[in-house]
């Protein structure tokens, strides 16, 4: 530094000390890219695994028939479990959002926003234990305990999402509807609701991608089936996804691993594919709302 | 088209538009019970969080009054015997978990930064929701890719390694056969917390105004010492916020961990052996609980998480509030 002071004629080529720190500042921004390439190749190296090792176990049979050839009672049972617990917690979710963004003051708001929070923060295996107390000790396991146990899980996904989307519909919409008159009711009805309806439909998405993959509250509410045949039935303990996994991963049979590895694969591109086609929503209703 | 604008204009003339008694009713019913009705689902929350609270603790009630506080620091889990400590479960808990953030955590950020700072706008578009997409995989599935595909390996290359090189320290003791240990939970661990962590800081980058960061640019900053000088320190708060929030996902994770810990009941102090943490002890063992005792400990296991996990949620959002660097920017 001094030497470059002391002569002004001097050429501006970095120093010593410079080029130590960009060279450490470089280094540094490698160090990020490489972290960043480092998840992305998890992901990779995950999905692959899963790929590789479950796409033989794929067939029409695997699909379409009961154990132990095949998963179907499962796959239906997840997907009813699943739509139970989005009705209960898809409705629910967006009165909370409407209650937050339409209704509350600032305080009220906050203070909503945290309970939402509580409860995404909650361990869902604690969800799971809670529901357990209340549906399942006295009587037996069902799927209507898991959905309820799942709904809990989704309602502040759910809720926070639509929020969101709701904060971001423009105020001259609503000043509009005021200025014609329009009932505070009507206008959330039928002017703000509506508009952020793409909104809404991708946290739910979003929710429900989450839902189908949780285990934990299963295994305690509803893990003891038959797996041979499909049950639509709520009010009894039904086949799903999740806990065959993880029944399957536990046994120790390389039998059993192909199939969980053939469920795994079949779960995880459902929730892949949910995920990615509402993240493109969500981008999209975005911009449109926000031009 | 002219007509209704006709009438329009001679109803106007004839003073206020009237608007019929049966609406106007309607409109006031419809006001209230919309109201009403998100009134309610709002308080639900609030309700949730009372009853969840409540039950485990009722639940619990028999284990707390027989065991006390004492149940923190014993050791011993016998069910067969009706002796039960959930020491070495807070052990294991805790040694995951923050093994987990001390790996997650730097990395996090590093993804943070690199997303918010270094990437061009395509990259960023394409690698940000892929580290989001992490989080979408179901604990279940990443645990049993942990036992089959995770564990072998990192018993046989990881484990040696680091046993040869840190093995003075006694948390890298020699490698087990299996590859089920604490180490390779906290590895699955966080795998699951870095996008949560990514993510948030990533936001919290990205608010940072640009102006501050030029002007340090322009002072002869490097990028680091731009990030080191501007960035870090001001989103340094909400940074802290979402590595709790993270920790608080490790904590009271229970499947995967339940998959790949290896349930040992002793406390151990190298990483490489089994353990057990408070949340998988409680999926593996209460569908098959054999005594009421049995039930109501590990109800009180699932009070100890409920007490951890709402702290460290609400530091969290209590840091992230106080400290937060875009209310002062406001």
């Amino acid at each position: 530094m001094s030497a470059a002071v002391a002569d002004p004629t001097a050429p501006l080529t970095p120093s010593g000390n410079l080029r130590r720190r960009r060279a450490f500042s470089r280094s540094t921004e490698h160090a990020a890219t490489g972290a960043a390439i480092f998840a992305v190749a998890v992901l990779g190296i995950v999905i692959y695994s899963v790929l590789s090792r479950g796409a033989s176990a794929i067939s029409i049979d695997f699909l379409t028939k009961g154990a132990p050839a095949g998963v179907a009672p499962a796959i239906v049972g997840t997907g009813v479990i699943v739509a139970l617990a989005t009705l209960i917690a898809a409705p629910l979710g967006v009165l909370m959002a409407i209650f937050v963004t339409e209704f509350a003051g600032e305080r009220l708001a906050g203070a909503c926003r945290l309970t939402l929070d509580l409860v995404n923060g909650m361990p869902s295996i604690i969800i799971g234990v809670v529901v357990f107390i209340m549906l399942v000790e006295q009587r037996k396991q069902s799927a209507i305990a898991a959905s309820v146990a799942l709904a809990i899980i989704m309602l502040p996904l759910v809720a926070r999402g639509s929020m969101e989307i709701l904060l971001l519909v423009p105020k001259s919409l609503r000043e509009a509807a005021d200025a014609l008159g329009v009932n505070r009711w009507r206008s959330v009805l039928t002017v703000i609701l509506p508009s952020a309806l793409g909104g809404i439909l991708t946290s739910t998405v979003l929710a429900v991608a989450r839902a189908a993959g949780e285990t934990a509250p299963l295994i305690l509410l509803c893990s003891v089936f038959d797996p041979r045949s499909i049950s639509l039935n709520p009010f009894e303990a039904i086949p799903n996804i999740p806990v065959t996994i993880f029944s399957l991963s536990e046994e120790g049979n390389p039998e059993g691993f192909a199939r969980a590895w053939g469920l795994a694969l079949v779960l995880i591109l459902a929730i892949l594919v949910a995920n990615i086609v509402a993240r493109a929503m969500l981008a999209r209703s975005r911009r449109r709302m926000t031009q | 088209m002219s007509t209704t604008i006709s009438s329009a204009g001679s109803s106007l003339a004839a003073g206020p538009v009237r608007v019929s008694r049966r609406r106007k009713q309607a409109d006031r019913l419809g006001d209230r019970l919309l109201f009403g009705v998100c009134a309610l689902a709002a308080l639900l929350g609030a309700v949730l969080i009372v009853l969840i609270a409540y039950q485990v603790i009722k639940g619990a009630q028999p284990a707390i009054s027989k065991f006390g506080l004492g149940f923190l620091v014993h050791t011993t889990w016998q069910p067969n015997f009706g002796v039960f400590g959930a020491g070495s479960l807070i052990y294991g808990t805790l040694l995951s978990s923050f093994f987990a953030l001390l790996i997650g955590a730097p990395l996090a950020i590093a993804i943070g930064l690199y997303l918010s700072l270094l990437a061009p706008a395509g990259v960023r578009g394409v690698i940000g929701p892929l580290v989001e997409m992490l989080a979408a995989i179901p604990s279940v599935i990443l645990g049993f890719w942990g036992i089959i595909v995770l564990a072998p390996f990192v018993q046989q290359n990881v484990e040696p390694w680091l046993h040869d090189t840190l093995g003075f320290i006694p948390l890298f003791g020699a490698p087990q056969t299996t590859g089920a240990s604490i180490f390779t939970a906290s590895l699955i661990l966080t795998i699951m917390i870095v996008p949560i962590i990514a993510s948030i800081s990533r936001d919290l980058f990205l608010a940072v105004p640009r102006d501050v960061q030029d002007g340090a640019s322009a002072l002869g900053a490097t990028r680091w010492e731009v990030v080191r000088g501007v960035v870090l320190p001001s989103t340094a708060s909400g940074v802290v916020a979402a590595s709790l929030l993270g920790l608080g996902r490790a904590l009271g994770e229970a499947i995967a961990v339940t998959q790949v810990i290896g349930a040992g009941a002793e406390i151990h102090a190298s990483l490489f052996m089994t353990g057990d943490t408070l949340a998988s002890r409680i999926a593996s063992q209460l569908p098959g609980a054999i005594t009421g005792m049995h039930t109501a400990s590990l109800y009180y296991l699932g009070v100890i998480l409920l007490v951890i996990g709402v702290f460290s949620n609400l530091l969290a959002h209590w840091i992230g509030r106080r400290f937060d660097y875009r209310r002062f920017a406001k």
